[in-house]
């Protein structure tokens, strides 16, 4: 941001001025270190979007060409850079179209604020051109959300939403602006939110919980972590690290707490869930002591609750106390911020090393390695596999890169052989499952992290969900790397069809244009390759790019993702083949 | 796992936002949760709303269904309780044919028996109002029933607790950690 309206703001912090609601807006997200945010204009928001053109030098807001790519990109810079993401629509369309990332990021706890036009308040429940109940819509998905009707009401409601959306456990918040506040002047001023009575954003931590935790862990002969995006949240990393070394205790992941501790860690054991690894899922139902940290037990990461875990003791360390004993009995629950409570939990441990019980997750990652890994990451038979794909952007990138996927194969492809070193690296859509979300989210988060190397992996089918954002990256000239994995079916309903309806490929088999040529279309440079021979030339020159790349690999068309816990079954029933 | 259904009253300490009633019956909805009664009012703590809710369910449902209220930003505290635990009331009016009053003596009898209140007496019809327990309003209606009744209508339980509910100390607290 321009410095100087920055000092400017802080010069008129406590002072007020008389402006418009619409300049007030601005001032708002400038006052909260907004610098970018994502959206699309239209009638109800313009008084806005003319104040976006006057404060041009402190702000920078980007023209997707989507209102869902807007709130994906929000999204994904929030989940790379863990500052709030920020979009901003229209009424009616442009809001409802906003929905689904919003939905999105309250499923995976993104911080992010929504601000919508709405039609004027006289005309409010009148059916007015472009007026849909956006609050209504919104409640269910949104941590909070909130109706401004007059301008005097925008900096506390504003300051309010950015403290919802990054505080405790984050979410989206929407605020919906109706036109009259947007021209309305009034007398400005802007105070930070600190606190708002009716929430407490992080419970405290018993410490009579932190002493229960540790003696379980301390005494378990079989312990194993399971952790999940709640150690990115909590900004716990290090804390993780030290409980996990300290203790020597296996530690697996759920799909959004990818990253948190490097994937070379010698105790990191794998992912968890439907399509994780075979040691994690199978030794959940083997471990004595189950310790889950920051995650909330999806049914994809649990398979049968009946069956899960049911020999062990669980300890579940959470920010958010509706989440103890959700779907998991805790027989120890440690609620607070995870930073906290760890670096409690690791002075309460005794160092120590299970050896064994280390060495039980290595047999059986021999077997998968045998089964599946191999032929996924080192295939010898014609056509190529997605998981060597991964394996080439892995020794490009050499694990620094992050890893954008959208839905399907190719992500559980990506979740599982992308190697991390750094974290916050893994941004996808854990909850929902939103095919679309990876190419706007890959905008966003390169944007905010313009150093970081960003690779968005996409299957055939998701890529033309919002391949209209490769407008946006034309015009703002985004380096982001884009790797389609073209298969030319919606490759995993293909294999739920291959393995539970006998083969009726409905509806599933795609016709897919030339991508190379709409890449090209936006004058970004393409490649298409379908050979493995061309593989290495072909993500070398990739990674090698200075400007954005797009990259298709044509990937064989009926690969199937293993392991797999198929639905209903116990974690350990997971299946190799 | 053939858990008990109960009667339960949620209790729900809520500031006074507009959109709140939406984001609780959401809460019901998207659970499948049929709610029998709702009130809504002014708590005894000034600017402070009280809902009372009751619904037929399990005590487990009722602890998550809790913590998805407490989770709501503008909800001070939610609590459920069962009806031993509390102290509650229903209330009722009926509009019945002012002739009745005097053709059927019987109507008379009911009125006093059942300590039900005339709220007014007019040329066409007069009023009644019932509180008490759901079983009471009931008899009372059945019997009132046999005569013809032009309207009937019951208001939602209202309840307090038998236990403390520290919301003003919560408050209190918060306060306190703002200066
Ligand atoms: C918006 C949306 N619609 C439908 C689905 C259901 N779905 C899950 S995976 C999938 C197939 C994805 O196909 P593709 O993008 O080609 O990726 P692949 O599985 O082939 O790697 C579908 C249709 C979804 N997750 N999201």
């Amino acid at each position: 941001m321009n410095t100087k309206t920055l000092n400017k703001t802080k010069e008129m912090a406590g002072k007020t001025e008389r402006i418009t609601g619409a300049e007030a807006i601005i001032r708002c997200l400038i006052a909260e270190g907004v610098s970018t945010l994502y959206g699309y204009p239209g009638g109800a928001i313009m008084p806005v979007y003319d104040e976006l053109f006057k404060y041009k030098d402190s702000i920078h807001h980007v023209l997707t060409r989507h209102e869902q790519g807007a709130a994906h990109a929000a999204q994904g810079y929030a989940r790379i850079s863990g500052k709030v993401g920020v979009a901003m629509a229209t009424s009616g369309p442009g809001a409802t179209n906003l929905i689904t990332g919003i939905a999105d990021a309250q499923i995976d706890s993104t911080p992010m604020v929504c601000i919508t036009g709405q039609v004027p308040s006289t005309l409010l429940g009148s059916d007015a051109f472009q007026e849909t109940d956006i609050v209504g819509i919104s409640t269910p998905v949104t941590k909070w959300n909130q109706q401004v009707t007059k301008a005097s009401q925008i900096p506390e409601v504003l300051a309010k939403a950015f403290y919802i959306a990054r505080s405790g456990r984050p979410g989206p918040v929407l605020v919906d602006i109706t036109k009259d506040a947007q021209f309305e002047t009034f007398d400005f001023e802007y105070k930070k939110c600190t606190g708002v009575r009716s929430y407490k954003a992080i419970p405290d931590t018993d410490p009579a919980s932190i002493t229960a935790a540790a003696a379980l862990i301390n005494n378990a002969k079989k312990p194993m972590i399971v952790w999940g995006q709640g150690v990115i949240l909590g900004q716990a990393e290090a804390e993780f690290k030290a409980v996990v070394e300290k203790s020597g205790v296996p530690a697996a992941w759920t799909i959004l707490g990818a990253s948190a501790l490097p994937t070379s860690h010698e105790l990191n054991v794998g992912m968890v869930g439907m399509h994780g690894n075979y040691a994690p899922n199978k030794l959940t139902n083997e471990c004595d002591v189950l310790i889950a940290i920051g995650m909330r037990f999806d049914d994809r990461v649990t398979g049968n609750l009946s069956k899960y875990a049911k020999q062990a003791k669980v300890i579940h360390f959470d920010i958010d106390p509706a989440e103890i004993n959700k779907n998991v009995h805790a027989d120890v629950a440690v609620l607070g911020d995870a930073k906290q409570s760890l670096a409690l939990l690791l002075d309460a441990l005794n160092k120590n090393t299970h050896t064994a019980w280390h060495q039980e997750f290595k047999d059986l990652y021999a077997i998968e390695y045998d089964k599946v890994i191999k032929n996924d990451i080192s295939p010898t038979k014609e056509g190529l596999t997605m998981g060597e794909v991964l394996k080439q952007i892995n020794i490009e990138t050499k694990g620094n890169a992050a890893i954008v996927s959208d839905v399907g194969q190719h992500q559980m492809i990506a979740c599982r052989y992308a190697d991390f070193n750094i974290t916050k690296s893994n941004i996808t859509s854990g909850g929902l499952g939103t095919m679309g979300f990876a190419l706007p989210a890959a905008i966003g988060a390169k944007m905010a992290e313009p150093h970081r190397e960003v690779v968005a992996i996409i299957g055939d089918g998701g890529y033309q969900m919002n391949i209209q954002e490769l407008g946006t990256i034309f015009q703002q000239k985004v380096p982001v790397k884009i790797v389609v994995l073209n298969n030319e079916f919606l490759g995993m309903v293909r294999q739920w069809q291959e393995l539970f309806f006998d083969n009726r490929y409905a509806s599933t088999e795609m016709t897919n244009p030339n991508f190379v040529a709409i890449a090209e279309g936006y004058y970004i440079k393409a490649r298409k390759v379908v050979k493995r021979e061309e593989l290495e030339d072909a993500v070398k020159e990739m990674i090698a790019s200075k400007e954005s790349y797009f990259l298709e690999v044509c990937v064989e068309k009926e690969g199937n993702v293993f392991p797999m816990i198929p639905t209903g079954a116990s974690v350990s029933d997971i299946r190799l083949s | 796992m053939n858990e008990e259904i109960k009667t339960l009253t949620i209790s729900i300490y809520t500031e006074n936002n507009i959109g709140l009633l939406n984001r609780i019956s959401a809460i019901f909805q998207r659970r499948g949760i049929n709610v029998e009664s709702l009130t809504t009012s002014q708590s005894e703590i000034e600017n402070v709303n009280r809902f009372v809710i009751v619904v037929n369910i399990t005590e487990t449902q009722a602890k998550k269904i809790v913590g998805q209220f407490e989770k709501q930003i503008e909800v001070i505290r939610a609590y459920y309780h069962t009806d031993e635990e509390t102290i509650y009331t229903e209330s009722c009016m009926f509009k019945i044919k002012s002739e009745l009053l005097f053709e059927e003596p019987q109507i008379q009898n009911i009125i006093k028996e059942s300590n039900t209140r005339i709220v007014t007496v007019n040329k066409e019809f007069f009023v009644l109002e019932k509180s008490g327990r759901r079983h009471e309003i009931e008899s009372l209606r059945s019997q009132l029933n046999v005569f013809g009744i032009m309207q009937f209508v019951r208001a939602g339980r209202i309840a307090v607790t038998k236990d403390q509910m520290k919301v003003t100390e919560m408050l209190t607290a918060f306060n306190n950690q703002k200066q």
